[in-house]
Protein backbone atom coordinates (compact mmCIF):
# COMPACT_ATOMS: atom_id res chain seq x y z
CA UNK A 1 0.00 0.00 0.00
CA UNK A 2 1.28 3.48 -0.89
CA UNK A 3 2.64 5.59 1.95
CA UNK A 4 0.59 8.66 2.75
CA UNK A 5 2.46 11.30 4.66
CA UNK A 6 0.48 14.44 3.99
CA UNK A 7 -2.72 13.70 5.85
CA UNK A 8 -3.46 13.81 9.57
CA UNK A 9 -4.73 10.77 11.44
CA UNK A 10 -8.53 10.68 11.43
CA UNK A 11 -8.47 10.88 15.23
CA UNK A 12 -6.63 14.22 14.98
CA UNK A 13 -9.30 15.67 12.70
CA UNK A 14 -11.97 14.46 15.13
CA UNK A 15 -10.11 16.09 18.03
CA UNK A 16 -9.88 19.41 16.19
CA UNK A 17 -13.62 19.38 15.64
CA UNK A 18 -14.42 18.32 19.20
CA UNK A 19 -15.73 14.89 18.20
CA UNK A 20 -13.08 12.66 19.74
CA UNK A 21 -13.66 10.04 20.96
CA UNK A 22 -16.38 9.36 18.42
CA UNK A 23 -19.19 7.61 20.27
CA UNK A 24 -22.28 5.74 19.16
CA UNK A 25 -25.62 7.21 20.13
CA UNK A 26 -27.69 4.04 20.32
CA UNK A 27 -28.41 1.56 17.54
CA UNK A 28 -31.24 2.39 15.18
CA UNK A 29 -29.99 0.38 12.19
CA UNK A 30 -28.98 -3.27 12.49
CA UNK A 31 -27.10 -4.10 9.32
CA UNK A 32 -26.78 -7.74 8.34
CA UNK A 33 -24.26 -8.58 5.66
CA UNK A 34 -25.37 -12.01 4.48
CA UNK A 35 -22.15 -12.73 2.61
CA UNK A 36 -20.08 -12.02 -0.44
CA UNK A 37 -21.86 -14.09 -3.06
CA UNK A 38 -23.12 -11.88 -5.89
CA UNK A 39 -24.13 -12.30 -9.52
CA UNK A 40 -22.00 -9.24 -10.38
CA UNK A 41 -18.38 -8.19 -9.75
CA UNK A 42 -18.43 -4.38 -9.78
CA UNK A 43 -15.26 -2.32 -10.01
CA UNK A 44 -16.15 -0.07 -7.08
CA UNK A 45 -17.30 -2.90 -4.76
CA UNK A 46 -15.79 -2.54 -1.29
CA UNK A 47 -16.90 -6.08 -0.43
CA UNK A 48 -15.00 -7.76 -3.30
CA UNK A 49 -18.22 -9.65 -3.90
CA UNK A 50 -18.66 -11.91 -6.90
CA UNK A 51 -20.15 -15.12 -8.31
CA UNK A 52 -17.35 -17.30 -6.96
CA UNK A 53 -17.41 -16.13 -3.36
CA UNK A 54 -18.44 -18.79 -0.85
CA UNK A 55 -18.87 -16.75 2.33
CA UNK A 56 -22.51 -16.91 3.45
CA UNK A 57 -24.05 -16.23 6.85
CA UNK A 58 -24.81 -19.51 8.63
CA UNK A 59 -28.16 -20.44 10.17
CA UNK A 60 -26.78 -20.15 13.72
CA UNK A 61 -25.67 -16.57 13.11
CA UNK A 62 -29.05 -15.71 11.61
CA UNK A 63 -30.77 -17.18 14.67
CA UNK A 64 -28.48 -15.18 16.98
CA UNK A 65 -29.30 -11.97 15.08
CA UNK A 66 -33.03 -12.68 15.31
CA UNK A 67 -32.72 -13.37 19.02
CA UNK A 68 -30.93 -10.06 19.56
CA UNK A 69 -33.58 -8.23 17.57
CA UNK A 70 -36.37 -9.96 19.45
CA UNK A 71 -34.95 -8.71 22.74
CA UNK A 72 -34.24 -5.18 21.51
CA UNK A 73 -36.22 -2.33 20.03
CA UNK A 74 -33.86 -1.62 17.13
CA UNK A 75 -36.34 -0.34 14.52
CA UNK A 76 -34.56 -0.91 11.19
CA UNK A 77 -32.82 -3.93 9.71
CA UNK A 78 -30.66 -3.23 6.67
CA UNK A 79 -29.84 -6.38 4.69
CA UNK A 80 -26.85 -6.29 2.40
CA UNK A 81 -24.25 -8.51 0.75
CA UNK A 82 -23.13 -9.42 -2.00
CA UNK A 83 -26.50 -9.94 -3.50
CA UNK A 84 -28.42 -10.82 -0.32
CA UNK A 85 -31.27 -12.36 -2.35
CA UNK A 86 -28.90 -15.21 -3.31
CA UNK A 87 -28.65 -16.35 0.31
CA UNK A 88 -30.79 -19.50 0.64
CA UNK A 89 -32.43 -18.22 3.84
CA UNK A 90 -32.99 -14.65 2.62
CA UNK A 91 -36.75 -14.92 2.17
CA UNK A 92 -37.46 -16.60 5.48
CA UNK A 93 -35.23 -14.05 7.20
CA UNK A 94 -37.23 -11.16 5.72
CA UNK A 95 -40.53 -12.78 6.70
CA UNK A 96 -39.36 -13.36 10.26
CA UNK A 97 -38.09 -9.79 10.56
CA UNK A 98 -41.47 -8.49 9.42
CA UNK A 99 -43.15 -10.69 12.03
CA UNK A 100 -40.93 -8.98 14.60
CA UNK A 101 -42.39 -5.70 13.36
CA UNK A 102 -39.14 -4.29 12.04
CA UNK A 103 -38.71 -2.03 9.07
CA UNK A 104 -36.69 -4.03 6.56
CA UNK A 105 -34.58 -2.42 3.90
CA UNK A 106 -32.41 -4.27 1.45
CA UNK A 107 -29.61 -3.41 -0.93
CA UNK A 108 -30.55 -4.73 -4.37
CA UNK A 109 -28.24 -4.74 -7.39
CA UNK A 110 -31.32 -4.87 -9.70
CA UNK A 111 -29.90 -7.42 -12.15
CA UNK A 112 -30.65 -10.23 -9.69
CA UNK A 113 -34.36 -9.55 -10.34
CA UNK A 114 -34.03 -10.68 -13.94
CA UNK A 115 -31.94 -13.78 -13.21
CA UNK A 116 -33.53 -17.24 -13.31
CA UNK A 117 -35.17 -18.08 -9.99
CA UNK A 118 -35.33 -14.50 -8.77
CA UNK A 119 -37.92 -12.95 -11.09
CA UNK A 120 -40.49 -12.73 -8.31
CA UNK A 121 -38.20 -10.78 -5.97
CA UNK A 122 -40.00 -7.44 -6.56
CA UNK A 123 -43.34 -9.06 -5.68
CA UNK A 124 -41.79 -10.69 -2.63
CA UNK A 125 -40.48 -7.31 -1.49
CA UNK A 126 -43.89 -5.75 -2.00
CA UNK A 127 -45.61 -8.49 -0.01
CA UNK A 128 -43.27 -7.80 2.90
CA UNK A 129 -43.17 -3.99 2.53
CA UNK A 130 -39.41 -4.08 2.08
CA UNK A 131 -37.72 -0.75 1.36
CA UNK A 132 -35.44 -1.16 -1.63
CA UNK A 133 -32.12 0.62 -2.18
CA UNK A 134 -31.10 -0.26 -5.72
CA UNK A 135 -27.68 0.37 -7.22
CA UNK A 136 -27.53 2.30 -10.47
CA UNK A 137 -24.25 4.09 -11.27
CA UNK A 138 -25.77 6.29 -13.97
CA UNK A 139 -28.78 6.84 -16.19
CA UNK A 140 -26.73 5.92 -19.26
CA UNK A 141 -25.56 2.55 -20.50
CA UNK A 142 -21.90 3.39 -21.13
CA UNK A 143 -21.13 4.62 -17.61
CA UNK A 144 -23.15 1.88 -15.92
CA UNK A 145 -21.69 -1.01 -17.89
CA UNK A 146 -18.16 0.32 -17.45
CA UNK A 147 -18.55 -0.04 -13.68
CA UNK A 148 -20.79 -3.05 -13.36
CA UNK A 149 -20.18 -5.11 -16.48
CA UNK A 150 -21.52 -5.42 -20.00
CA UNK A 151 -25.29 -5.73 -20.23
CA UNK A 152 -25.95 -4.61 -16.65
CA UNK A 153 -27.63 -1.36 -17.64
CA UNK A 154 -30.32 -2.97 -19.76
CA UNK A 155 -31.07 -5.57 -17.09
CA UNK A 156 -31.21 -2.83 -14.46
CA UNK A 157 -33.70 -0.84 -16.52
CA UNK A 158 -35.86 -3.97 -16.97
CA UNK A 159 -35.79 -4.54 -13.20
CA UNK A 160 -36.67 -0.92 -12.41
CA UNK A 161 -39.65 -1.16 -14.76
CA UNK A 162 -40.78 -4.27 -12.87
CA UNK A 163 -40.57 -2.38 -9.58
CA UNK A 164 -42.51 0.56 -11.00
CA UNK A 165 -45.20 -1.72 -12.45
CA UNK A 166 -46.05 -3.03 -8.98
CA UNK A 167 -45.99 0.41 -7.37
CA UNK A 168 -42.42 0.84 -6.12
CA UNK A 169 -41.11 4.40 -6.48
CA UNK A 170 -44.48 5.59 -7.73
CA UNK A 171 -46.35 8.59 -6.29
CA UNK A 172 -49.25 7.62 -4.10
CA UNK A 173 -47.81 4.33 -2.85
CA UNK A 174 -45.80 3.66 0.29
CA UNK A 175 -43.40 1.34 -1.52
CA UNK A 176 -39.99 2.99 -1.38
CA UNK A 177 -37.50 2.57 -4.18
CA UNK A 178 -34.33 4.58 -3.66
CA UNK A 179 -31.40 4.51 -6.03
CA UNK A 180 -27.78 4.42 -4.90
CA UNK A 181 -25.17 6.23 -6.97
CA UNK A 182 -21.42 5.76 -6.86
CA UNK A 183 -19.11 7.75 -9.15
CA UNK A 184 -17.83 5.65 -12.03
CA UNK A 185 -14.21 6.39 -11.17
CA UNK A 186 -11.83 8.53 -9.15
CA UNK A 187 -13.97 11.60 -8.79
CA UNK A 188 -16.42 12.54 -6.04
CA UNK A 189 -20.21 12.52 -6.35
CA UNK A 190 -21.97 15.66 -7.59
CA UNK A 191 -24.35 17.31 -5.09
CA UNK A 192 -27.09 14.79 -4.25
CA UNK A 193 -30.04 17.07 -5.00
CA UNK A 194 -28.60 18.16 -8.35
CA UNK A 195 -27.89 14.61 -9.48
CA UNK A 196 -31.24 13.35 -8.22
CA UNK A 197 -32.97 15.90 -10.46
CA UNK A 198 -30.90 14.66 -13.43
CA UNK A 199 -31.68 11.01 -12.71
CA UNK A 200 -35.39 11.70 -12.31
CA UNK A 201 -35.58 13.75 -15.49
CA UNK A 202 -33.49 11.39 -17.65
CA UNK A 203 -34.85 8.05 -16.39
CA UNK A 204 -38.37 9.45 -16.73
CA UNK A 205 -37.81 10.84 -20.22
CA UNK A 206 -35.84 7.90 -21.60
CA UNK A 207 -37.54 4.94 -19.96
CA UNK A 208 -40.61 6.20 -18.08
CA UNK A 209 -38.98 5.12 -14.79
CA UNK A 210 -39.63 6.81 -11.45
CA UNK A 211 -38.06 6.41 -8.01
CA UNK A 212 -38.11 8.10 -4.62
CA UNK A 213 -34.66 9.37 -3.69
CA UNK A 214 -31.15 9.22 -5.09
CA UNK A 215 -28.49 8.45 -2.49
CA UNK A 216 -25.02 9.59 -3.53
CA UNK A 217 -22.07 7.74 -2.07
CA UNK A 218 -18.35 8.37 -2.22
CA UNK A 219 -16.28 5.44 -3.46
CA UNK A 220 -14.57 4.20 -0.31
CA UNK A 221 -10.85 3.41 -0.40
CA UNK A 222 -11.62 -0.16 0.61
CA UNK A 223 -11.77 -3.50 -1.24
CA UNK A 224 -11.80 -3.54 -5.04
CA UNK A 225 -11.83 0.25 -5.32
CA UNK A 226 -8.73 0.50 -3.08
CA UNK A 227 -7.01 -2.01 -5.36
CA UNK A 228 -7.94 0.16 -8.34
CA UNK A 229 -6.46 3.23 -6.61
CA UNK A 230 -3.25 1.34 -5.93
CA UNK A 231 -3.01 -0.08 -9.43
CA UNK A 232 -3.40 3.34 -11.01
CA UNK A 233 -1.08 5.07 -8.48
CA UNK A 234 -3.92 7.25 -7.27
CA UNK A 235 -4.25 6.01 -3.69
CA UNK A 236 -2.26 8.84 -2.12
CA UNK A 237 -3.89 11.67 -4.05
CA UNK A 238 -7.39 10.25 -3.47
CA UNK A 239 -6.79 9.97 0.28
CA UNK A 240 -5.31 13.45 0.40
CA UNK A 241 -8.37 14.87 -1.32
CA UNK A 242 -10.70 13.02 1.07
CA UNK A 243 -8.81 14.41 4.06
CA UNK A 244 -8.66 17.92 2.62
CA UNK A 245 -12.44 17.95 2.29
CA UNK A 246 -13.06 16.82 5.89
CA UNK A 247 -16.36 18.35 6.98
CA UNK A 248 -17.16 18.58 10.70
CA UNK A 249 -20.87 18.47 10.04
CA UNK A 250 -20.55 15.23 8.04
CA UNK A 251 -18.29 13.80 10.76
CA UNK A 252 -20.97 14.45 13.35
CA UNK A 253 -23.52 12.58 11.24
CA UNK A 254 -21.52 9.48 10.29
CA UNK A 255 -23.68 6.38 10.04
CA UNK A 256 -21.58 4.32 12.47
CA UNK A 257 -23.02 6.42 15.31
CA UNK A 258 -26.39 4.72 14.91
CA UNK A 259 -25.55 1.53 13.01
CA UNK A 260 -24.24 -1.86 14.00
CA UNK A 261 -22.96 -4.09 11.22
CA UNK A 262 -22.83 -7.88 11.51
CA UNK A 263 -20.88 -10.04 9.09
CA UNK A 264 -21.55 -13.55 7.84
CA UNK A 265 -19.62 -15.04 10.75
CA UNK A 266 -21.47 -13.05 13.40
CA UNK A 267 -18.66 -10.60 14.07
CA UNK A 268 -19.81 -7.07 14.84
CA UNK A 269 -18.45 -3.89 13.31
CA UNK A 270 -19.19 -0.18 13.48
CA UNK A 271 -19.93 -0.14 9.73
CA UNK A 272 -19.76 -2.23 6.58
CA UNK A 273 -16.39 -0.70 5.65
CA UNK A 274 -14.79 -1.63 8.97
CA UNK A 275 -16.25 -5.05 8.30
CA UNK A 276 -14.33 -5.34 5.04
CA UNK A 277 -11.15 -4.17 6.78
CA UNK A 278 -11.88 -6.54 9.70
CA UNK A 279 -11.74 -3.76 12.29
CA UNK A 280 -14.17 -5.19 14.82
CA UNK A 281 -16.11 -3.29 17.47
CA UNK A 282 -13.76 -2.76 20.40
CA UNK A 283 -12.96 -0.35 23.25
CA UNK A 284 -14.50 -2.81 25.68
CA UNK A 285 -17.68 -3.54 23.71
CA UNK A 286 -18.39 -7.12 22.61
CA UNK A 287 -17.39 -7.98 19.06
CA UNK A 288 -19.54 -11.06 18.33
CA UNK A 289 -23.30 -11.31 18.06
CA UNK A 290 -23.36 -14.05 20.70
CA UNK A 291 -22.03 -11.53 23.21
CA UNK A 292 -24.43 -8.72 22.21
CA UNK A 293 -24.86 -6.31 25.10
CA UNK A 294 -27.02 -3.28 24.29
CA UNK A 295 -25.74 -1.29 27.25
CA UNK A 296 -22.10 -1.65 26.18
CA UNK A 297 -22.81 -1.19 22.48
CA UNK A 298 -25.17 1.78 22.63
CA UNK A 299 -22.48 4.27 23.58
CA UNK A 300 -19.43 2.37 22.41
CA UNK A 301 -16.43 4.21 21.08
CA UNK A 302 -16.23 3.85 17.31
CA UNK A 303 -13.15 2.28 15.75
CA UNK A 304 -11.71 4.73 13.23
CA UNK A 305 -8.98 4.82 10.58
CA UNK A 306 -7.89 6.81 7.55
CA UNK A 307 -10.66 5.24 5.45
CA UNK A 308 -13.19 7.11 7.62
CA UNK A 309 -12.33 10.26 5.67
CA UNK A 310 -14.47 8.67 2.95
CA UNK A 311 -17.58 9.31 5.04
CA UNK A 312 -16.65 12.83 6.14
CA UNK A 313 -15.51 14.47 2.89
CA UNK A 314 -17.59 17.30 1.43
CA UNK A 315 -21.29 16.49 1.70
CA UNK A 316 -20.43 13.27 3.52
CA UNK A 317 -21.33 9.73 2.56
CA UNK A 318 -23.18 6.87 4.14
CA UNK A 319 -25.36 3.91 3.22
CA UNK A 320 -28.15 6.50 3.30
CA UNK A 321 -26.37 8.90 0.95
CA UNK A 322 -25.00 12.39 1.71
CA UNK A 323 -25.01 13.40 5.38
CA UNK A 324 -24.30 17.13 5.29
CA UNK A 325 -24.28 20.22 3.16
CA UNK A 326 -20.97 20.44 1.34
CA UNK B 1 13.54 18.11 -16.61
CA UNK B 2 11.63 15.32 -18.36
CA UNK B 3 8.87 17.56 -19.59
CA UNK B 4 7.77 21.17 -19.50
CA UNK B 5 4.51 19.93 -17.97
CA UNK B 6 4.47 18.09 -14.64
CA UNK B 7 1.05 17.03 -13.20
CA UNK B 8 2.26 17.81 -9.65
CA UNK B 9 2.77 21.45 -10.65
CA UNK B 10 -0.99 21.98 -10.72
CA UNK B 11 -0.99 21.59 -6.93
CA UNK B 12 1.57 24.41 -6.73
CA UNK B 13 -0.70 26.88 -8.52
CA UNK B 14 -1.10 28.96 -5.36
CA UNK B 15 2.72 29.36 -5.17
CA UNK B 16 2.28 32.02 -7.83
CA UNK B 17 1.16 34.35 -5.04
CA UNK B 18 4.50 34.08 -3.25
CA UNK B 19 6.39 36.87 -4.93
CA UNK B 20 3.37 39.02 -5.70
CA UNK B 21 1.04 38.40 -2.76
CA UNK B 22 -1.44 41.21 -3.44
CA UNK B 23 -1.85 40.28 -7.07
CA UNK B 24 -2.02 36.61 -6.14
CA UNK B 25 -4.66 37.21 -3.47
CA UNK B 26 -6.72 39.35 -5.83
CA UNK B 27 -6.48 36.79 -8.62
CA UNK B 28 -7.39 33.76 -6.52
CA UNK B 29 -10.29 35.53 -4.85
CA UNK B 30 -11.56 36.59 -8.24
CA UNK B 31 -11.05 33.07 -9.61
CA UNK B 32 -13.08 31.59 -6.77
CA UNK B 33 -15.87 34.12 -7.22
CA UNK B 34 -16.08 33.49 -10.96
CA UNK B 35 -16.90 29.82 -10.40
CA UNK B 36 -19.55 30.38 -7.75
CA UNK B 37 -23.19 29.80 -8.67
CA UNK B 38 -24.62 32.95 -10.26
CA UNK B 39 -26.74 33.56 -13.32
CA UNK B 40 -24.98 30.44 -14.58
CA UNK B 41 -24.85 27.25 -12.54
CA UNK B 42 -21.55 25.86 -11.25
CA UNK B 43 -22.02 22.99 -13.68
CA UNK B 44 -22.41 25.32 -16.68
CA UNK B 45 -19.34 27.31 -15.64
CA UNK B 46 -17.31 24.14 -15.33
CA UNK B 47 -18.30 23.06 -18.85
CA UNK B 48 -17.34 26.50 -20.20
CA UNK B 49 -13.99 26.20 -18.39
CA UNK B 50 -13.46 22.78 -19.97
CA UNK B 51 -14.15 24.16 -23.44
CA UNK B 52 -11.84 27.14 -22.89
CA UNK B 53 -9.16 24.80 -21.52
CA UNK B 54 -9.20 23.03 -24.87
CA UNK B 55 -9.18 26.29 -26.80
CA UNK B 56 -6.09 27.49 -24.90
CA UNK B 57 -4.73 23.92 -24.83
CA UNK B 58 -3.83 23.97 -21.13
CA UNK B 59 -3.20 20.40 -19.89
CA UNK B 60 -3.51 21.47 -16.24
CA UNK B 61 -6.91 22.99 -16.90
CA UNK B 62 -8.08 20.04 -19.00
CA UNK B 63 -7.15 17.66 -16.17
CA UNK B 64 -8.73 19.83 -13.48
CA UNK B 65 -11.95 20.62 -15.32
CA UNK B 66 -12.51 17.11 -16.64
CA UNK B 67 -12.69 15.99 -13.02
CA UNK B 68 -14.62 19.07 -11.94
CA UNK B 69 -17.23 18.55 -14.69
CA UNK B 70 -17.79 14.96 -13.52
CA UNK B 71 -18.07 16.12 -9.92
CA UNK B 72 -20.59 18.74 -10.93
CA UNK B 73 -22.70 16.01 -12.56
CA UNK B 74 -21.83 16.39 -16.23
CA UNK B 75 -21.29 13.27 -18.30
CA UNK B 76 -18.91 12.40 -21.11
CA UNK B 77 -21.47 13.18 -23.78
CA UNK B 78 -21.94 16.72 -22.46
CA UNK B 79 -18.21 17.20 -21.94
CA UNK B 80 -17.47 16.03 -25.48
CA UNK B 81 -20.05 18.48 -26.84
CA UNK B 82 -18.35 21.26 -24.85
CA UNK B 83 -15.02 20.38 -26.46
CA UNK B 84 -16.70 20.52 -29.86
CA UNK B 85 -17.89 24.03 -29.07
CA UNK B 86 -14.25 25.02 -28.53
CA UNK B 87 -13.26 23.23 -31.73
CA UNK B 88 -16.03 24.95 -33.70
CA UNK B 89 -15.04 28.38 -32.45
CA UNK B 90 -11.35 27.78 -33.12
CA UNK B 91 -12.07 26.36 -36.56
CA UNK B 92 -14.68 28.99 -37.27
CA UNK B 93 -12.29 31.75 -36.24
CA UNK B 94 -9.81 30.55 -38.83
CA UNK B 95 -12.42 30.07 -41.48
CA UNK B 96 -14.07 33.45 -40.98
CA UNK B 97 -10.66 35.09 -41.54
CA UNK B 98 -10.93 33.57 -44.98
CA UNK B 99 -13.18 36.52 -45.76
CA UNK B 100 -10.13 38.76 -45.24
CA UNK B 101 -8.28 36.54 -47.66
CA UNK B 102 -11.09 36.96 -50.15
CA UNK B 103 -11.20 40.73 -49.61
CA UNK B 104 -7.42 40.98 -50.17
CA UNK B 105 -7.61 38.78 -53.21
CA UNK B 106 -10.48 40.90 -54.57
CA UNK B 107 -8.35 44.01 -54.25
CA UNK B 108 -5.44 42.44 -56.07
CA UNK B 109 -7.23 40.81 -58.93
CA UNK B 110 -9.55 41.76 -61.80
Amino acid sequence: MATITKIPLFEESLKKSGLFPLKASGISVFQMNLGRLCNQACKHCHVNAGPNRKELMGSEVIESCLLVLEKSDIPVVDITGGAPEMHPEFRTLVERLKKLGRKVMTRCNLTICVEDGYGDIPEFFKKNSVEVVASLPYFKKEETDRTRGEGVFEKSIDALKKFNEIGYGVDGTSLTLNLAYNPTGLYFPPPQSVLEADFKRELGKRYGISFNKLLTMINMPVGRFAEFLERTSNYGSYMEKLAKLYNRSAAGNVMCRNTLSVNWEGDMYDCDFNQMLDIKVNHGAPSHINGFDAELLNDREIMVGLHCYGCTAGSGSSCGGATANG
Amino acid sequence: MDSYYNPDDLGKFSDMAKDAPELGKAFFEYYGKVFEEGALTEREKSLIALAVAHAVQCPYCIDAYSKDCLEKGSNREQMTEAVHVAVAIRGGASLVHGIQMRNSADKMTF
